[in-house]
């Protein structure tokens, strides 16, 4: 069973579930490091940016135009959560964030159950895309290698306006310290709404391009947000680099594991977290200063 | 959605009822209730008789309303509801079955109580808990998983509460994990794999090479097994690869990439709900198909519907009930046109199963002329053959399984569909009694009646 093809195969399976499940966890991440809020609706945003993306691809008939849908429509509903309803509980225990968050995800996921019911829905690629690819030594869908591609342009623009933007250089001091930010007559709460936003936009965007290949129904982020909470603490929570270093490793624990016998590779995914939180409890790329 | 909204109707306080339970053990039980014609020489048991002393009776379906059989869940629910609107109502299709079926159940109203149980066994178990607790019912049903039945098998074996199986394919639901309180309606692994295994073999020939697709609890293993044994041991097919996923994976890739390199010609999916078409679909996506053909054991409702007919187009599949059997019995017909007036689709089997479970019990109930629950199910004990939407059926007084026909389908192409539904063409009825194992061979041991 386990010859050359198949190995190389599952490397490029872990390196496109890896992919995916580093923008997720960015957006997690960011959301995480620069508000103190752990977002349990980041779940239901993914699921959101797939129906947005569908429900204009259903009108429009444009891949492209679905991936802005899907990406603006849920950088919105993330501005409007975090004006709304965030912005008041950041004085709050913890356990009400998550609370409020894991309740909005429930509502999200429901209403969205409401009105397009539990059959799932398909988004096909663009038609360049569609269909396998000769790659020598195996085939591969056309369109996973292309999401591969388009996940890894956003993972760059995410790090360009991070790391080369004054707007990036705030939000990372806000992570670092935000008292000190504020400090420094930086309108923190202005800030705040725009990370939000960007961290939802992340999942949308991750929602709407996973669209074609995992078809869309009310509950698919569910699991996904699991795996991205693990790729989170793996990576050290709040950090964008581990973000992308911990879905790398959690997409390839995932699928060499499988390999040998898939019923564990979700178990070796929670062993490599339960050895990271042992070895290094503030995350691979995670330091201690971080809340 | 708000799974819990129709529970309310208490009729006795949890006080009441622990003072209830603490009477009974002191052997003091049936004074403490009014005694009804028919509970007079019944001792108390499980909720009887106080779940029957009102004008109405409460049963109540833990059903999977979330997660990845929530679309299957769903078609049930309607089965049920149209079942109970049918057993108040004396519908004809419904006195049909049991005909001495009067507005009600013995004088008294059916109360559907309904909550979500997201196909996992716990919630599932909780869930009838609170309702033994609350609403004192006297039927429970609902699994879209079997992993859900063989748990509510023995827990209502331990309360004494009557339970009729949702959709569970399982062997073990009438094998091993068989109770003296559990009846199935439907067709299961081993029925499933005689019926189909021959099909198979006659359409494409011995010694071909398959490889499974199983999900990871009860219902995967014995399916695979069923149907493997079948296959090779009749015509020689060789099992070259077993992916075995956990319920609700979203992306098969993994699984699929050991298939692609696995040198199979088949590709026999026993994954079920969500993870069905997921794995269809990427399959598709993968070259999998329609390079290997695809072969569905164990039918999942709206399979079509999801993945579009392009790929199930040519795909054999054995299923419980389709919507065109109402051209061969005249109940399917009178079954397909009330839920098709009610809900404005043309139910598929879980649906079915569902209704059908329901009017069995009504029939049980009625004929029995008693809610004792070890007088229901030595009525259905009796074996007696009564009519169904598939023709005479009869329930086997050893483990409690219905012996009833198994349906071969095949997914039409596109074109030859003659509406939006016309997803599959009925290829054999296959009867049921010789497709089913010794009463036995599965290890089943009823237990006690009370």
């Amino acid at each position: 069973m386990i010859n050359w093809p198949t190995f190389v195969s599952q490397l490029f399976n872990g390196l496109v579930l890896g992919a995916l499940l580093a923008l997720i966890a960015s957006g997690l991440t960011i959301i995480y490091g620069t508000l103190g809020v752990l977002n349990l609706a980041h779940g239901a945003m993914f699921m959101l940016g797939g129906y947005a993306g569908w429900l204009a691809y259903s009108y429009t008939g444009s891949f492209l135009i679905a991936v802005l849908a899907g990406s603006l429509f849920v950088m919105l509903v993330g501005v409007v959560m975090e004006l709304v309803v965030i912005r008041h509980f950041y004085q709050r225990p913890h356990e009400d964030q998550l609370l409020v968050t894991f309740g909005l995800g429930i509502v999200f996921v429901e209403t969205v159950r409401f009105f397009f019911g539990s059959l799932s829905k398909a988004v096909p690629p663009p038609p360049a895309l569609v269909g396998i690819t000769p790659l020598g030594f195996m085939f591969y869908p056309t369109y996973r290698l292309a999401l591969l591609g388009i996940v890894v342009v956003a993972l760059i623009a995410l790090y360009l306006v991070l790391y080369r933007t004054r707007i990036g250089m705030i939000v990372r001091a806000g992570i670092e310290d935000s008292a000190m930010v504020d400090a420094l007559g930086i309108d923190v709460y202005k800030i705040f709404m725009l990370v939000f936003g960007i961290g939802a936009m992340a999942a949308g965007f991750a929602g709407i391009v996973n669209a074609p290949v995992v078809s869309i129904a009310p509950d698919v982020g569910e699991s996904i947000l699991v795996q991205t909470f693990v790729v989170v603490v793996i990576g050290g929570v709040g950090s964008f680099p581990g973000a992308v270093l911990g879905g790398l490793i959690a997409g390839e624990i995932i699928s060499i594991t499988s390999m040998f016998n898939p019923g564990y590779s979700y178990v070796m995914l929670f062993v490599a977290m339960t050895l990271v939180l042992v070895l290094r409890p503030y995350g691979l790329l995670g330091t201690a200063a971080r809340e | 959605m708000a799974s819990r909204k129709d529970t309310f109707h208490t009729s006795l306080s949890r006080r009441a009822l622990l003072r209830q339970t603490a009477a009974l053990t002191a052997g003091l039980g049936t004074l403490r209730f009014t005694p009804h014609a028919w509970a007079v020489d019944h001792p108390a048991i499980g909720t009887y008789p106080a779940g029957t002393s009102g004008d109405a009776v409460n049963i109540a379906a833990s059903v999977p309303r979330t997660g990845t059989y929530a679309v299957q869940g769903e078609d049930e629910l309607k089965g049920w509801q149209l079942a109970v609107e049918h057993i108040n109502s004396s519908d004809p299709l419904l006195q049909k079955i049991a005909p001495k079926v009067k507005n009600g159940l013995l004088g008294k109203k059916v109360n559907l109580l309904v909550a979500d149980s997201a196909a996992k066994p716990n919630q599932a178990v909780q869930e009838q808990q609170r309702f033994i607790n609350e609403n004192k019912i006297i039927l429970m049903t609902g699994s879209t998983s079997s992993a859900v039945a063989v748990a509510l098998n023995h827990f209502a074996q331990r309360e004494k509460i009557l339970y009729v199986t949702g959709i569970s394919g399982s062997n073990d639901t009438t094998g091993k994990d068989c109770v003296r309180y559990s009846f199935r309606q439907n067709f299961y692994g081993e029925t499933a794999a005689n019926a189909i295994g021959p099909v198979l073999v006659k359409q494409f020939g011995k010694n071909r090479k398959a490889a499974f697709m199983t999900p990871d609890y009860t219902y995967g293993h014995t399916v695979t097994k069923s149907v493997n044994d079948y296959l090779s041991k009749n015509a020689g097919w060789q099992m070259v690869t077993n992916q075995v996923s956990p319920l609700g994976t979203q992306d098969f890739s993994q699984y699929l990439t050991n298939i692609a390199n696995s040198g199979a010609e088949f590709l026999v999916n026993v994954n079920w709900g969500r993870d069905a078409v997921l794995s269809i679909q990427q399959a598709k996506q993968f070259g999998i198909l329609p390079k290997m053909t695809l072969v569905v054991p164990y039918q999942i409702p709206f399979l079509a519907k999801e993945t579009g007919p392009e790929l199930t187009a040519g795909v054999y599949a054995a299923t419980d009930f389709w919507w065109t059997l109402e051209d061969k019995y005249p109940l399917a017909k009178m079954f397909v046109d009330a839920f098709y007036k009610k809900y404005n689709y043309r139910p598929e089997w879980g649906a079915n199963n569902a209704y059908m479970q329901f009017a069995i019990w009504a029939r049980m109930v009625s004929e029995a002329n008693s809610f004792f629950p070890p007088d229901i199910i030595k009525q259905y004990e009796k074996g007696e053959t009564f009519p169904s939407t598939v023709g005479d059926v009869h329930f086997r007084p050893q483990d409690h399984q219905l012996i009833r026909p198994v349906v071969i389908v095949r997914g039409k192409a596109p074109k030859d569909m003659k509406n939006n539904e016309d997803y599959w063409e009925v290829v054999e009825v296959v009867p049921g009694e010789p497709l089913m194992q010794t009463p036995d061979a599965f290890g089943c041991n009823l237990g006690e009646y009370t």
